[in-house]
């Protein structure tokens, strides 16, 4: 009887531990489909200063994603910037030089040229004060 | 005896003077030197335009500073990222 009843506890006990592990990763901020799709298609890529920047001429649906989304990113980099003692544009030059360098192949970077370049497995052409 | 005391206070004044001189000359002489090395300074015009980078308040060292906090805040807000 009371064997049973252990058993029972250890089970509850785990099938706890799976829900939250199940529960939690929902949880993480993705990105929106409609903004993955633009980024993999190369109709927008990344650039040097931290935004996002079209590669063609936009579409009203997409220039309106990529403003929205580059409004966010402003706030985020004013928000650090403060808690870090530095510009905006020093933050969100830093944090362009990391996004390009998390490109995977067929995304754009922007090159600190100005030319569009598709990633692939080499190394993303980046400016010479990234890290 | 006040004869030989008018002479030693001569002596005394004259090495006084002596020694002046000495340093005035030593003096003279290292600017003199100074002045001849700074003459060999030349300082021509630059041939090419001068560029003011307006980049040049990102510098290499704020980067590498803020580059732990920019990958945590691509990791905490992936959805913008």
């Amino acid at each position: 009887m009371f064997d049973t009843m252990k058993k029972n506890k250890a089970l509850a006990v785990i099938g706890g531990l799976v829900l939250t592990a199940v529960v939690a990763v929902p949880v993480m901020a993705q990105r929106d489909p409609a903004y993955e799709a633009a980024r993999s298609s190369g109709l927008i890529g990344e650039k040097p200063d931290g935004y996002l920047g079209y590669v063609t001429s936009p579409s009203p649906a997409i220039k309106a994603l990529v403003e929205d989304i580059n409004i966010k990113r402003k706030a985020a980099y004013t928000r650090k910037a403060q808690e870090t003692n530095s510009t905006v544009e020093q933050f969100a030059f830093t944090s362009g030089c990391n996004l390009i360098l998390r490109t995977v192949p067929g995304e754009k970077y922007q090159t600190p040229a100005g030319t569009w370049n598709t990633r692939d497995s080499s190394a993303p052409v980046r400016d010479s004060r990234c890290p | 005896m006040t004869m030989y005391q008018t002479s030693q206070l001569t002596d005394r004044a004259y090495d006084a003077i002596r020694r002046n001189m000495r340093s005035l000359t030593t003096t003279g002489l290292i600017l003199g030197v100074l002045t001849g090395l700074s003459a060999c300074v030349q300082v021509s015009a630059p041939d090419k335009p001068i560029v003011i980078n307006l980049n040049i308040n990102i510098k290499q060292e704020v980067v590498y500073r803020l580059d732990g906090d920019a990958k945590s805040l691509i990791n905490e807000e992936a959805d913008i990222f």
